[in-house]
Formats: C-alpha cells, sequence, structure tokens
C-alpha cells in the first residue's frame, strides 16, 4: 500500500510532465498500471471538456446558419456539417496535421498548431460542433409552431425571441441526443495520439499508456480492461451530469410532459 | 485475428510430412529490407527468404501471415501463428514470454539520421512508439517525440519537428540513400538486442529445436551470410562457418 | 498488367500510373474496398439482431433478463471502440477455442495456459491447423464482424428500446382491448411502429459504423486506410519499381471523398426508407404524407 502511494506520487501526473521522468520498465505492478492510465484520463478530459464547450457555441451558429433562409449562410453551414459528418475523424486528424505543418513553414506563430493540445483540439471541436450542429438543427425543425406563436403574441421578436423561446426549446429536444454526442466525443478524444499527433516525452493520454503496458507485458488483457473501467466510469458521470441539466432544462413543464420527452427523445443516435 | 495472408504458402514439400500442420509464420510486412510487401502485393524481404530456407531445410510446410506490430506477440501466445519472423531483436523482457531461436541476424545497429550535420541528437528525437529505439531515446536524455509509424519519424525530421530521427540503421539507410543529400547519418551507431531470432511459443520446444539445427547448418554453408549480403549489402555483419558473428 | 510494365523507369507518365496503380498491391488496396463493404453489408443486419436481441432483454420484466440487457448496453456503450477492439478480438477467439477444447478433447489433462501459453488441442483449434488460408481468413472477416457487431449492437440496442418506448401507449392498449396477449401485442403492434421511431436513430448508427471501418486493420482485416498509409508512404527504389516520396495525401484525399461519396448515397438511402416507412404512421410525417395524397 505505502508503494502504491509512493507511485502515485510519482506518475499521477507524469502525463503532464510532473513527476518521475522515466516510465516504469519492468516488474509492473497493477498500481503503476492504474496510476499511469489514470494520469493519462486527464487529457481525455481535457479534450472532452474543451471541445464540448467551444463546440457547443460553433453548434448553434451552425444549427441556425443551417437553417437560414439565405443561401450564402445555408449552404457554408450545410457543407461544413456534411463535411465533418462524413469523413472519418482518422482522416480529418491526417489532413489537419499535415496543414498544420505547411502553416508552420509560413509563419512560426503556427508553431502550437501541431501540437496535440490545440491542434487536436482543433480537430475535435470542428468535428463536435459538424456532429452536435445537426442536432440542434434537428431540434429546430421540430420546435412546436406554436411556441413560436405564442413568442410572437408577447411582442418578442429577432434576438430576444431566439434567446427566450427558440435556444431553450432547441437545447430541451436535442439534449438526450446531445448527451450521446457528449460520450462519443469523449471516447474520440482516444484517436489524438493514437493516430494522429506525436506523443513528447512519453506524456500521452489513456490509450497510450494502456498501450504502452500493453507492449511491455504482452498481455493486452489488463492494462486495456483498465482503460475501459476508466471510461465506463466517466461515462456514467456524463450521463449522470447531463441528466442533472436535463431535468433544469425541463423544470417548468408539468411531469406528466417530462416522462413524455424523455420517451420520445431517446431515439438519435 | 490478425491473420490477413497475403502470401501463398512457402511449398516445402517432404515427403513424410505431407499430413502435417503448416507452420504459420507472422510478420509485420512494413519493415523493408527485412519485411515489406513486395508490388505484386507478397510478403518479401531478407526474412522471407531466409523463413522459406529454413521451412525447406526443417521439412516443414510454411505459409505467410501478416499481422499488426503491437499485437504480434499475444497473438503468438494465443495460437494464431507459430512464428514470428519479424526483425525482431532479442530482449530479455520478449524472451521472459516468448522463446527465441538462436539468431539469424546479428546484433543490428541502430542510428541516428537528420537534416544536417550538426544536428544536436540530445535535442528532439523522433523515434517510433513502442519500440526499442523509442526506449533507448527515452532513457538518453534527448526529448522524446513518438509517432505512431516509421514513415512519420522521417517526415518530422524532413519537417523539422524532430532535429533527428533515431531508428534501425538498415531501414534508414535505403532512405537516405534516395534523398539527395537531404538527410545524413549523425553521431555514433548503437547497437540494441542481441541479435534477431524467430520467436516461438514457450511451449513449441519442437518447433524450435527444428528451426535452430535449421539455422545452424545455414550459418554452416554460407547461405545465410549470402543472403544478408543480398539484402543488406557487402559491408554487413555476417556469420562465419561455426556461427561467429564476422565484421566484414 | 499491361505488356510495356516490364521496365516502367522507361516509361511516360499515364503510362506508368496505369502501370502503377495496377499493379498487385494496388489491386489489394481495391479489393479492400470490397472487402469493407461486405462487411458493412454483414455487420448491419447482424449488428441490428443483437440490437434488437438487447432492447428486448432490457425490457424484459424478468429482472435477471433485463439486467442483462441494461448491462449489455451501458457496458459497451462505455467504452472506447479502439480500447474494445485491442483486446476482445483475442478474448473472443480464445473463447471459442476454450468452448471447442472442452467439448472436443474431455480426455486433455495438460493445463490450457501454460504460462503465457494458451494452449487447446489440435482437434479444438479454430481454424484447424490444417486448414487452407481462405479458411483462416474467413474466420478472421467472422471474429471482425462479431466483435463489431457486439459494439454496435449496444448502440442500436438503445436506439431500438427507445423506439419501442415511442410506441404511443394508446395503440398497446388498443391491442389489449381487441383481446391481444402480451406477445401477440408486442410482434404485430409495437414491432411494426417502433421502426418509424428508431430510424433516424439507426440511420445515424449506420453513418457512424461507416465512419468506424478505418479501425478494423485493429481486429486484423486490412482495410483502405491502412493499404492508403502502406501505399502512399515513401517509397525507395530498391524495394519497388515504383519509386516515390511521401504521396499519402493523395491517397487519403481519394479515400475522403470515397467516405463522403458513401455518406451522401446512404444519406439519400435511408431518407427514402424513412418516407416509405411513414406511410400510414401516426406521426407529423405520416400525417405529412397523408396530406399530401388528399392533396
Amino acid at each position: 500500500m505505502k508503494n502504491c502511494i509512493q507511485t502515485i506520487q510519482d506518475y499521477g501526473l507524469r502525463s503532464i510532465g510532473i513527476g518521475e521522468r522515466r516510465l516504469p520498465t519492468s516488474d509492473f505492478t497493477l498500481c503503476e498500471q492504474f496510476t499511469l492510465i489514470g494520469s493519462g484520463m486527464m487529457w481525455n478530459i481535457y479534450f472532452g471538456i474543451m471541445a464540448l464547450v467551444t463546440g457547443f457555441l460553433l453548434a448553434t451558429a451552425l444549427a441556425v446558419g443551417k437553417s437560414s433562409k439565405n443561401r450564402y449562410i445555408r449552404k457554408p453551414a450545410q457543407w461544413f456539417i456534411f463535411l465533418f459528418r462524413g469523413s472519418p475523424l482518422f482522416i480529418q486528424f491526417f489532413f489537419a496535421y499535415f496543414l498544420f505543418l505547411s502553416l508552420k513553414k509560413t509563419n512560426p506563430m503556427f508553431d502550437a498548431f501541431t501540437s496535440a493540445w490545440l491542434g487536436a483540439l482543433i480537430v475535435l471541436f470542428l468535428n463536435t460542433a459538424a456532429y452536435s450542429g445537426e442536432i440542434f438543427y434537428g431540434a429546430l425543425r421540430s420546435i412546436p409552431k406554436g411556441d413560436v406563436e405564442a413568442a410572437d403574441a408577447y411582442g418578442l421578436s429577432g434576438w430576444a425571441r431566439f434567446r427566450r423561446v427558440i435556444w431553450p426549446t432547441m437545447l430541451r429536444l436535442a439534449w438526450p441526443a446531445y448527451t450521446n454526442e457528449a460520450i462519443f466525443l469523449f471516447q474520440a478524444t482516444t484517436l489524438v495520439f493514437f493516430s494522429a499527433f506525436p506523443a513528447w516525452r512519453q506524456e500521452g493520454d489513456a490509450l497510450y499508456y494502456a498501450s504502452y503496458f500493453a507492449d511491455k507485458t504482452f498481455n493486452p488483457f489488463i492494462p486495456y480492461p483498465i482503460l475501459a473501467f476508466y471510461f465506463i466510469l466517466f461515462t456514467l458521470f456524463i450521463v449522470w451530469m447531463f441528466g442533472r441539466i436535463n431535468t433544469r432544462l425541463n423544470r417548468h413543464l408539468p411531469q406528466a410532459q417530462k416522462k413524455k420527452l424523455r420517451l420520445r427523445l431517446n431515439l438519435a443516435r | 485475428m490478425k491473420k490477413l495472408i497475403l502470401t501463398t504458402a512457402a511449398l516445402a514439400l517432404s515427403a513424410g510430412m505431407a499430413m502435417a500442420d503448416t507452420v504459420r509464420m507472422g510478420t509485420e510486412g512494413a519493415y523493408p529490407p527485412y519485411n515489406f510487401i513486395n508490388d505484386a502485393g507478397e510478403v518479401d524481404g531478407f526474412e522471407r527468404e531466409v523463413g522459406d530456407e529454413l521451412c525447406t531445410r526443417a521439412g516443414l510446410t510454411c505459409e505467410w501471415v501478416k499481422n499488426d506490430w503491437d499485437s504480434i506477440i499475444p497473438n503468438l501466445v494465443s495460437g494464431n501463428y507459430d512464428t514470428i519472423i519479424a526483425g525482431m531483436s532479442i530482449t530479455p523482457e520478449r524472451d521472459e514470454v516468448i522463446d527465441f531461436t538462436q539468431d539469424y541476424f546479428p546484433p543490428a545497429a541502430s542510428a541516428y539520421v537528420a537534416a544536417s550535420a550538426d544536428a544536436d541528437i540530445e535535442d528532439v528525437v523522433a523515434a517510433q512508439t513502442a519500440t526499442l529505439q523509442a526506449g533507448f531515446v527515452a532513457d538518453s536524455g534527448a526529448t522524446l517525440v513518438e509517432f505512431a509509424t516509421p514513415e512519420e519519424t522521417i517526415a518530422a525530421v524532413r519537417n523539422g519537428e524532430a532535429s533527428a530521427v533515431f531508428a534501425d540503421k538498415d531501414f534508414l539507410v535505403p532512405i537516405v540513400e534516395e534523398s539527395n543529400g537531404e538527410l545524413m547519418f549523425v553521431g555514433e551507431d548503437v547497437a540494441l538486442g542481441s541479435g534477431i531470432g524467430v520467436g516461438v511459443r514457450e511451449s513449441d520446444g519442437e518447433l524450435k529445436g527444428k528451426l535452430d539445427e535449421a539455422i545452424t547448418s545455414m550459418k554452416a554453408d554460407g547461405s545465410l551470410t549470402a543472403l544478408i549480403k543480398k539484402w543488406f549489402g557487402e559491408g554487413a555483419v555476417t556469420y562465419g562457418e561455426d556461427g561467429s558473428v564476422v565484421t566484414n | 498488367m499491361f505488356s510495356f510494365c516490364a521496365d516502367p523507369d522507361a516509361l511516360g507518365t499515364f503510362r506508368w500510373f496505369s502501370c502503377y496503380l495496377t499493379n498487385g498491391v494496388h489491386m489489394s488496396f481495391y479489393l479492400s474496398f470490397v472487402k469493407v463493404l461486405v462487411l458493412l453489408a454483414v455487420t448491419a443486419p447482424v449488428a441490428l439482431s443483437f440490437g434488437f436481441a438487447g432492447a428486448m432483454a432490457a425490457r424484459s420484466h424478468v429482472f435477471p433478463v433485463s439486467w442483462l440487457g441494461k448491462g449489455y448496453i451501458a457496458i459497451v456503450r462505455g467504452v472506447p471502440d479502439i480500447a474494445f477492439f485491442l483486446f476482445f478480438v483475442i478474448a473472443l477467439d480464445q473463447g471459442f477455442e476454450w468452448m471447442r477444447h472442452q467439448i472436443l478433447c474431455p480426455d486433455w489433462d495438460a493445463p490450457i495456459r501454460q504460462g503465457n501459453d494458451f494452449l487447446v488441442c489440435s482437434n479444438a483449434k479454430l481454424p484447424l491447423g490444417s486448414a487452407p488460408q481462405w479458411v483462416h481468413q474467413t474466420y478472421s472477416f467472422f471474429l471482425a464482424v462479431i466483435t463489431f457487431s457486439i459494439v454496435f449492437g449496444a448502440f442500436a440496442a438503445n436506439v431500438l428500446y427507445g423506439g419501442m418506448r415511442a410506441v404511443p401507449h394508446a395503440q398497446l392498449e388498443t391491442a389489449e382491448a381487441y383481446g391481444m396477449s402480451r406477445r401477440q401485442t408486442f410482434w404485430r403492434v409495437l414491432v411494426p411502429q417502433m421502426w418509424v421511431y428508431a430510424l433516424p436513430g439507426l440511420s445515424n448508427l449506420w453513418l457512424v459504423l461507416i465512419k468506424a471501418t478505418p479501425l478494423l486493420f485493429l481486429l486484423g482485416i486490412e482495410d483502405i486506410v491502412y493499404w492508403a498509409r502502406e501505399l502512399g508512404g515513401t517509397k525507395t527504389s530498391r524495394f519497388t519499381d515504383y519509386p516515390h516520396p511521401d504521396w499519402r495525401m493523395w491517397y487519403f484525399l481519394f479515400l475522403l471523398v470515397f467516405y463522403l461519396g458513401f455518406t451522401r448515397v446512404s444519406e439519400i438511402v435511408l431518407e427514402k426508407l424513412m418516407v416509405r416507412l411513414s406511410h400510414g404512421q401516426a406521426t407529423t410525417g405520416g400525417e405529412a404524407l397523408r396530406k399530401q395524397v388528399t392533396a
């Protein structure tokens, strides 16, 4: 037990470069595997949360853009969503890395873009914005006509109508599907170091450390289930968190209607 | 599982063995000149020729299987193929999990390649994830930057992401030769591992014995040396008739 | 392929490319497109049936069964597919062999696990050691289909579970009023109606499935992305007649077009399917169709 506390001190923050410089190289204990893979989870959580928060804003804009009557706004939004939803993240990462490298050559300002913390985040941000944008767009289309008419009757228009009536209703309708998108995005963060961006100084995400151990011990049956364990925990957390927000979004509805809403929206994904 | 097979069986038909199980040879197919996929889509390279010859001598029927490097050992111990012949250096860690035959290729040198002669090999060094070389760089004190494929490690040096790449020298030689002077070797070569052997399951002593015997005979009659020279050039380190390592 | 391909160095650009793009490795590349499409075509119905079973289990009134169903959905959905693929196939293969070993070799006294080795009697090996190559290949393809289906079955189960619950309760009550048993209500009323509710989710899942195919190489299937990387990488003249610098960019561009096209075609087909399913349904879509006809 004492040893394990020592291990946590040495490797708990290893994935962000704090602690022991050398990774363990022999006699791997379960504690080391749990600690390092858990340490790597910080990257997954960082990518997940940052991309979700920034992606949310762009997604709203894309959804509004896609339902715009002006074709110069609608078309770019449509194409953006199609491009990012229609191609594997794998390929998006590849092209992004290529692009960032050539940008870097033209101007040192772009230096940080080839590092995972920024470059991969940008790709994940654009990717999740496209997926969530489509979900929000679907929700926008199914906002009950009565709600919008009622807003008109109250004399709300333009921004005020959007902010007070359309946007909250859209969120309420889209929320369950959006929860799924959050789970997918969080899982997609494992691709960052796996295929696209290089790992510096052996600082990587949970999958990076899991495959490090699998490679050193030649036994995939311990590190990958540990990784799976962490992800299941975090997925449960996301579901719980989003459930709380959902309750808040629907707090004004009568009980019976709340239930109905839940039923309807398990549909997408 | 990763049992993708591109090549046809190497037909080593000795009369009495006709009914025996096929020996499946696992390789990676992405590591020239040891093993790679040729224009026809077949496994080719130094190890293809050595492996086929070993099978003939040991009287085995063999077929080639391609497998991803990361899971090449788990799939061997799980019984999805019977040997690993994929440029795998014999190391104590690997030896704990699987058995190796004697080496059929002397300890291979690893080397640094950079885009300029004065590159600092203590600075940022690129290596493929989860290789001996990556481990060596991590221990050397340089800043290690790991890429998923060897291709990307070379690209990293070309575009300035890393000041040097550290990899198996025989893999680097043709790349440096054809780079029109853009890339060059820097620093000292480093010998890692204790030669390249055929990996077999620990419980598979019989197969190991047969392969060992075949390797000994290939060393003794000079055919192994001839193959090494064919694939790695006249200057390569080879074997003497008694199996000792000879520097040319 | 062509007779003039014997000496590629001497060829002009056009002829060089016609030789390069038709050599053996490129044929494997083209074949991998077929492989991926076949795999998708097989996986979709299998995953759907896994999903259906999972959803039925989750709805069950017998507690252990519903826990099993819900557990399957929650656990498999919670694990990133990469992590799942990295260890599950080996486990699945060993599981099959272990079962065969128990049945076929009851007299075997040596342990199955010897140190690191996993050893079953030679009759229990899958495929048998003497089997020809194509059997091995088919088996690995089969394992990949099963693994994909288990993962996507969990997502499908979640969608179908939602779809079943979305069927208006009045419909089920009406069926009961007509004297249908639980079983009859399920098969004759609930199942035919749930598809229209589940289809948006299933369509989305199909698109996600298409985009998961680059992970096939983890399951031992050499998919299109694997080949694009292999073929696009720098080739030196020592090991090929067609040396070229890093061309991965172009190969990936080609894949991008392929995936976008495939997505577009899928979207159009699924949209048509949605229209068909909406016929006569008590939904907004069905209502709109009804109006179109009467108008």
